[in-house]
């Protein structure tokens, strides 16, 4: 196949110690990942069942990017709906009966779970069984929990994506299937390599629509796209499918040990495999080299925020040059980032959830040239003198494999560049 | 249950981080779950603030709610004080936090903080944010303003401007400046601006502004009864409404009723011949209801538009704009369903709308021009230049902002005379607006470079390099707002190099080429 990565020699992070501490989390709920994947599955509609408060998430998260009418809305419990739970059911297929009949175009319903429906123990799945009878066979409707008290930020793509596994149909041919919402130009990038070595055939979760003939079962060799989809790992395992594991598709090392986790599982020639991966191996070297420029050998610090941070932190230590002083994310699933584990040289702490406060004490000891960290606290460490780079950002934009690798270094270069070009400071 | 697509208003526990991040010296601790910590970007993102929220989350998780939540709660108050050292804290609970009732009101009393610790009640699931808000600052100034002695010279405290209010910022400075030009000076201007020190020292001003009703309101009424201070009632939003208020301040005050009108420019624009073209335009007005009936008797009486529809949001001021509507002779709005209002304005099909940033995207889908006058706000809506709505150069603000989105006077003319020509059509919009391409699809938006044509070998501008099919599907797929930089990198890419066609991998050489 291809050479093996080099491993650090000083050892990789895999076996650090994880700090962990309980405290204030600054993240988003599990809901936010609806804002992306309701334009991934073009015929699915997201009904979140919960307060004004998720209504008001979703809109603050998505308000500025959404014009079209959003294929997710909120049923906003309301104090007739606390009072007796019978009653709560009935509301929502009255609910939902009136949403199916304004939007005809819908095909999946998913009712989205949340702070308030869980702790009043609303039973979404058996109004999901209700009504998946009720409008079968045109209509099929699954559920999900999105909410804070289970689920961080890209959790919500997690949950959602294992709640679709168990009712996939048995397909028990030989299949690759990839896990994980990405852009169409990104997917089809991926798709487009692995054909040229011969794979196939290739399915994508979640498919764009719920007509799409997507099966899963004893032949199906799965691929994780992201970090965060642990849930549907197990519920992919579960339906008899076979994970391959490997660092995740982010840069040029990232990408060709991604693909040759799966070349190796469809036995592709070495030739091949260097054939097909030689010039955009090569380009993405190139881009990377230019647009990591001002990132070498600046130091950076992770938040928590949405799981892709380990994957990071290897890309940027290992292509771009940087040093990781600390790295964070919500919670860490040794399963699927220990590759990326293993490639990042030990060193910086690895911490585990947060106590915001805390870790913010730490970042300004540290004084990274550049801090990744949600939206909530990127102007206040910006107003502090620290470059900021927002997280959310690299969950909505195209960064996978080797056409994106040069606008993944981009995204953390600019804050840097664009702190050196500005002269608005009395002097 | 109630299906939303869009909300007008938040929860009222943001009401009451809207007057805790307005305020220095306090402290909100909230019991809510993980990721209700969103609100914080409302502040650092939207009104682009320099400073976290002074507000501590317990975020308690599912595990926690088996075990101990209450301990959460009181750990999280204790740290919050030992790290912020607030001179007050308030104490609330969340929507969900409501549901397991831990009253996070009677734990804070009970932990013996050395500061006053003030509990709110704020009904998730009945009320909103606006009553958050007002609800918030009235316990605040409850539990702290005390009666003092009256300051010598005339003065009047300023109430109701918040963090992440429409235009707030600006009209605290502008209200100070008719006041001061009548010789009345500022005591205090709460929430937004104060500390728990002022709210206590509020009793030593003469009178009150309530600039914002839908904020200030229970606090104002409380002054005025525990305090004796009279509050204004007339919000200065307009020419009009604007000689009111320093009249009715003189009334209070019994100053003169002085108003500087040197750069008072919106009488003169209006009744300038340019501006015949405003006459009789048919407006539809939604917003909160103080910033409503504001811009109704704007639009009315210095605009010259017809106003076809109003409405407002917070059923707070259903009443008085009910009243105000029938005036007119039209039928109020009164909802917070965002689907019915767009129906309204589907049907009365007006010729401009003065809304909110959700109207602004229903004019955008009916290809109705929109200006903003009241919250929900967006980045938009905190320029960084001085851009108040009230007094004086409010109203000039608003004559500019209010015209600016209409085809301007002779252009409009222009517009009919040549409704043929192919780029000096109705679709083309106003000529000030720049690039103005046709009404956007729903789904992707306008490419500021189209493809032409959807078949066979494209030819560039430069007219010497082929896109390949292949190619040309894959420019198709980068997000249309950089794929005119994608396109003309290629070519000049290619062009440099003297490659006669565009391959997919050209595309991406040249994508890897240009890349920082």
């Amino acid at each position: 196949m291809t050479e093996l990565p080099r491993l650090p020699p000083s050892g990789g992070c895999r076996d650090t110690p994880i700090l962990k501490q309980r405290g204030q989390r600054e993240v988003f709920c599990g809901l936010t990942g609806i804002i992306w994947l309701h334009r991934k599955m073009q015929d699915a509609f997201f009904l979140v069942v919960g307060s004004r408060t998720c209504a008001h998430l979703l809109q603050s998260a998505a308000g500025v990017m959404i014009f079209a009418e959003p294929r997710f809305g909120t049923a906003i419990l309301e104090e007739t709906d606390l009072a007796g739970l019978a009653d709560a059911q009935d509301e929502l297929d009255k609910v939902v009966n009136e949403l199916l009949a304004r939007r005809p175009d819908i095909k999946q319903l998913f009712l989205v779970g949340s702070c308030p429906s869980e702790v009043i123990k609303l039973d979404l799945a058996k109004a999901a069984e209700r009504m998946s009878q009720t409008h079968a066979p045109h209509v099929r409707v699954l559920n999900f929990s999105g909410s804070g008290i289970e689920t961080t930020f890209t959790q919500g793509e997690d949950a959602c994506l294992a709640s679709m596994v168990p009712v996939l149909p048995k397909d028990d041919q030989r299949q690759l299937l990839l896990v994980g919402a990405l852009p169409d130009v990104v997917e089809e990038q991926a798709i487009g390599l692995l054909e040229a070595m011969g794979i196939g055939p290739i399915k994508v979760l979640p498919a764009p629509r719920a007509t799409d003939d997507l099966g899963v079962g004893a032949g199906t060799v799965y691929a994780l796209t992201q970090p965060f989809l642990g849930d549907t790992h197990d519920a992919l395992t579960r339906r008899g499918a076979r994970h391959l594991p490997a660092p995740f598709p982010f840069g040029e090392e990232g990408t060709t040990q991604w693909l040759a986790a799966i070349a190796a599982e469809f036995g592709v020639a070495p030739d091949l495999f260097g054939q097909v991966t030689a010039a955009p191996r090569a380009r993405a070297r190139k881009a990377i080299s230019q647009a990591s420029e001002n990132l070498r050998g600046k130091s950076v610090f992770f938040f928590p925020d949405s799981q892709l941070e380990i994957p990071l932190a290897r890309f940027l230590t290992r292509e771009c040059g940087m040093d990781a002083i600390e790295v964070s994310a919500p919670f860490i699933h040794k399963g699927i980032v220990g590759p990326d584990l293993d490639m990042l040289a030990s060193g910086p702490t690895i911490s585990e959830g947060q106590d915001v406060d805390l870790q913010l004490d730490r970042a300004r000891d540290a004084r990274a040239d550049l801090t990744v960290c949600g939206l909530g606290l990127a102007n206040p460490l910006e107003a502090e003198g620290l470059a900021t780079k927002w997280a959310i950002e690299l969950v909505f934009t195209p960064v996978h494999f080797y056409e994106q690798a040069g606008d993944l270094a981009g995204l953390f270069s600019r804050p840097m560049r664009r702190a050196g070009l500005l002269k608005v400071d009395a002097t | 249950m109630k299906l939303t697509v869009w909300t007008y208003e938040g929860p009222p526990h943001v009401g009451a981080m809207r007057v805790a991040t307005g305020m220095t010296g306090l402290h909100y601790v909230l019991h809510a779950p993980q990721g209700d910590t969103y609100a914080d970007l409302l502040f650092t993102m939207i009104e682009r603030r320099d400073h976290r929220p002074p507000v501590t989350y317990t975020t308690f998780q599912a595990r926690d709610l088996g075990a101990d939540t209450a301990n959460l709660f009181k750990s999280a108050a204790q740290d919050a004080y030992d790290r912020f050292k607030p001179e007050a804290i308030i104490v609330g609970a969340s929507c969900t936090a409501e549901l397991i009732q831990d009253d996070p009101g009677g734990m804070a009393e009970t932990m013996g903080l050395p500061v006053p610790v003030i509990p709110l009640e704020l009904p998730s699931y009945q009320r909103k944010e606006n009553f958050g808000a007002d609800e918030t600052f009235f316990q605040i100034v409850k539990t702290l303003a005390k009666p003092m002695e009256r300051t010598k010279q005339i003065s009047a405290n300023l109430i109701g401007p918040t963090a992440l209010g429409f235009r707030h910022r600006d009209d605290i400075q502008e209200v100070t400046a008719l006041l001061s030009d009548m010789g009345i000076s500022v005591n205090v201007v709460a929430p937004m601006t104060s500390s728990p020190q002022d709210i206590a020292r509020m009793g030593a001003a003469h009178f009150n502004v309530l600039m914002y009703p839908e904020t200030g309101e229970s606090a104002a009424r409380w002054l005025e009864r525990e305090m004796d201070q009279p509050y204004t009632k007339i919000v200065p939003i307009g020419v009009g409404a604007t000689r009111d208020f320093v009249a009715e301040v003189a009334e209070i005050t019994g100053r003169d009723a002085y108003i500087d009108t040197s750069r008072l420019r919106l009488p003169w624009y209006s009744k300038s011949v340019d501006s015949t073209y405003l006459t009789g335009k048919r407006v539809f007005i939604f917003g909160d209801g103080t910033h409503v009936m504001a811009a109704a008797r704007v639009a009315r009486d210095e605009m010259g538009f017809e106003v076809v529809g109003m409405g407002c949001y917070n059923r707070e001021l259903a009443r008085p704009v009910r009243a105000m509507a029938k005036d007119f002779g039209i039928t109020a709005t009164i909802t917070d369903d965002y689907l019915e209002v767009e129906h309204v304005i589907e049907a009365l099909q007006p010729e401009m709308i003065l809304g909110t940033q959700m109207e602004r995207h229903i004019g955008k889908r009916l290809g109705i021009p929109c200006a903003v006058i009241s919250a929900p706000v967006h980045v938009q809506d905190f320029p960084a230049r001085y851009s108040p709505q009230m007094g004086v150069e409010g109203a000039n603000v608003l004559f500019d902002t209010w015209v600016h989105p209409l085809v301007m006077g002779l252009e409009e003319h222009l517009l009919h005379m040549f409704r043929d020509d192919f780029e000096f059509h109705d679709a083309a919009g106003a000529s000030h607006h720049g690039g103005s391409a046709p009404a956007a699809s729903a789904e992707g938006g306008p490419a500021p470079q189209t493809p032409r044509g959807t078949s066979g070998q494209k030819k560039t501008e430069s007219g010497d390099v082929i896109w390949l099919d292949a190619a040309e599907r894959e420019l198709k797929k980068i997000p249309f707002f950089v794929r005119g930089k994608a396109r003309r990198n290629t070519e000049s890419f290619a062009a440099e190099r003297g490659m006669g066609e565009i391959s997919v991998d050209t595309l991406y050489e040249a994508k890897a080429h240009f890349a920082r």
